[in-house]
């Protein structure tokens, strides 16, 4: 009975497994059998155009068995009249390739070649190409443009700033309390502490504060003041002393400067705010000044500053640190009010050119958007053919490559 | 031995935590010792590490210390400046000093013009431009949003004309725009701080007086 059951057990695993493993047999003679892979047509080669050389473009058109019957491509290079070698394996669906490997002026041939289990078929050769470099980049001309456009503006204002002409800058407020801050630092008879950030002089919003440093040293120096000014760069410290000092001279009290009243503390950012911190309450300057580039210790100083009950103007273009100091300080110089701050006390007609010259930028990025907003919006709704172009135009004009 | 030092660490850290912490009840002389390790101890960190880096890595490694063949030049400009910055020591030469800043200064600008023009202008004029017109209420509401908010916050920064009228009301609605930004931004940057925090209550309880499992 015991065999009977097995007997009849066996049977019914074979009823079952037998057709299986037939029609496994029959799937791997078909894959052992499977025809080679169409192969990709439209093969182009062509240097990169408006670069340093060295890179040559490849396209084509994807193999009809792509992506059921082939396992990937194979890109081949030739040097002229050397045999060809394998130079990338590409992934299914794949019809474009950059050739960064190449040397320029010297002819290369290519070849790819279409894979599967079967085999490989190769496309035809393309003809030689040769990799040469532009010396202008005509994918960035808008970029030329658009800053001639400027420039010429910023040119213009300032030959008219030099001619007398009058040049028109309305009132940022933190400037307007500079000078009443000065003055009430002397009336106190506590120093102004001005710090100019924790970056170096490659950032241009140091370059903005030491601009402001001339004009406010020059009114500490009238007003017989004492300033106070810890820095964490020696490159700042450096320029932080020249322009101090030619305050003094210039208000022809160059016996009143000194190198004290600049001076390294450290490179490390904490260790530099751990300084200020003990300086301020210290010392307990009558009007704090942060101009320049911050971090996270923006919040920390203001802090420090709001708590000694120092009169405080911080400007910085750094927009996470901005909230900080709009909430802590007395005045705040929002992102461009920081450049054009030194333009408008210095009073001098290049800074001033300057400052009317992105105006005329503002009014272009301005126009731009209005314009292409609506532009793409009816060309989104109605599909109006001159809405299109004028879209194409303002994206030539704005988008880079 | 090892495990001294480790835990001499830990007990330095917390110490010198707890100096800097006090500085919130008022100056003291825990926070003005902690205050002059930092400093001390980082700015000649830094020199090291500039030495190193710059006139042990970048020049010497590229000029006389270079293999025969891959010795390179343009470190001895860097070089040259560097000394020329030493000319301040003397009051008869300082001024040469200058030139090596007029060298940073000049070249930063030049390098930054292009990029900050590309990447603050260009591409951010570019990215404004959407359609009021989408497929949700929410995403027509974001374009209006982003439209009138860079064109009034652009009329803010305008410094050509007073702020008055029409135009003083853009200018207004563009701070608005700006202050509620900074709000949210502000509120964001605090979280972030809070974690930093976090790490030291966790240093302080969990390494040091290991409260914490």
């Amino acid at each position: 009975m015991k065999k009977r059951i097995i007997a009849i057990a066996c049977a019914i695993l074979c009823f079952f497994t037998v057709p299986i493993m037939g029609q496994d047999a029959e799937q791997v003679t078909e894959t052992l059998s499977a025809p080679l892979p169409a192969p990709i047509t439209e093969l182009t080669a062509g240097n990169y155009v408006y670069d340093d050389g060295g890179r040559i473009d490849l396209s084509w058109a994807k193999s009809a068995d792509d992506p059921a019957n082939i396992t990937g491509y194979v890109l081949y290079r030739a040097r002229k009249g050397a045999a060809f070698e394998k130079i990338a394996d590409l992934l299914p669906g794949t019809e474009k390739y950059r050739d960064e490997s190449v040397e320029d002026d010297i002819a290369y041939r290519y070849r790819v070649g279409t894979v599967n289990e079967a085999g490989e078929t190769l496309s035809e050769e393309t003809p030689a190409v040769i990799a040469t470099w532009e010396f202008f980049n005509f994918h960035k001309l808008n970029i030329l443009i658009l800053a001639l456009i400027v420039c010429g503006s910023v040119l213009f204002f300032i030959a008219s700033a030099k001619s007398g002409r009058k040049l028109f800058i309305r009132k940022i407020g933190g400037l307007e309390a500079l000078e009443e801050a000065v003055g009430r630092a002397t009336e106190m008879g506590r120093p102004i502490l001005f710090i100019p950030g924790i970056l170096d002089m490659d950032d241009v919003q140091t370059l903005a504060a030491i601009t402001i440093l001339g004009k406010v040293s020059r009114v500490v120096a009238d007003y017989d003041s004492k300033i106070m000014m810890p820095v964490s760069r020696s490159l700042v410290m450096t320029s932080a002393r020249e322009t101090i000092k030619e305050s003094y001279l210039t208000a022809g009290r160059p016996d009143a400067y000194n190198d004290d009243m600049v001076q390294y503390v450290t490179d490390e950012q904490f260790g530099y705010v751990a300084a200020i911190n003990g300086i301020m309450v210290r010392e307990k300057p009558a009007t704090c000044l942060y101009l320049g580039a911050f971090f996270a210790e923006s919040l920390i100083l203001a802090e420090t500053g709001n708590s000694i009950g120092a009169i405080q103007i911080a400007g910085t273009a750094r927009p996470g640190q901005l909230p900080f100091f709009v909430a802590a300080c007395d005045y705040t110089l929002i992102g461009e009010e920081l450049f054009a701050a030194s333009a408008y006390l210095s009073g001098d007609p290049k800074q001033l050119g300057s400052l009317k010259g992105q105006d005329v930028g503002k009014i272009i990025a301005m126009a731009g958007i209005l314009l292409g907003t609506l532009a793409m919006t009816f060309s989104v709704a109605w599909d109006v053919s001159f809405f299109n172009l004028l879209l194409d135009i303002l994206n030539s004009i704005f988008i880079t490559n | 031995m090892e495990q001294f030092w480790a835990d001499f660490g830990i007990w330095l850290g917390a110490v010198l935590t707890l100096g800097i912490i006090s500085f919130l009840y008022k100056d003291n002389i825990f926070y003005k010792a902690a205050e002059a390790i930092f400093v001390g101890i980082s700015a000649g960190y830094w020199f090291v590490v500039f030495f190193w880096d710059n006139m042990v890595g970048k020049f010497w490694a590229q000029t006389v210390g270079a293999a025969p063949g891959e010795t390179q030049w343009y470190p001895w400009i860097g070089f040259i400046l560097g000394v020329l910055m030493l000319a301040r020591l003397s009051n008869k030469i300082g001024w040469i000093s200058r030139w090596p800043l007029a060298f940073v200064v000049g070249a930063t600008a030049g390098l930054y013009m292009m990029i900050f023009f590309v990447s603050n202008a260009m591409t951010q004029v570019a990215a404004t431009i959407r359609p009021f017109i989408q497929t949700g209420h929410m995403s027509i509401f974001n374009s209006l949003i982003i439209a009138i908010g860079v064109i009034c916050g652009l009329i803010y920064f305008f410094f050509s004309k007073e702020h008055k009228g029409a135009f003083g009301g853009a200018a207004k609605l563009g701070i608005w725009f700006l202050m509620i930004t900074f709000g949210a931004s502000f509120g964001y940057t605090v979280m972030s701080r809070m974690s930093l925090m976090l790490g030291r209550l966790d240093f302080l309880f969990g390494d040091w007086l290991q409260m914490i499992p």
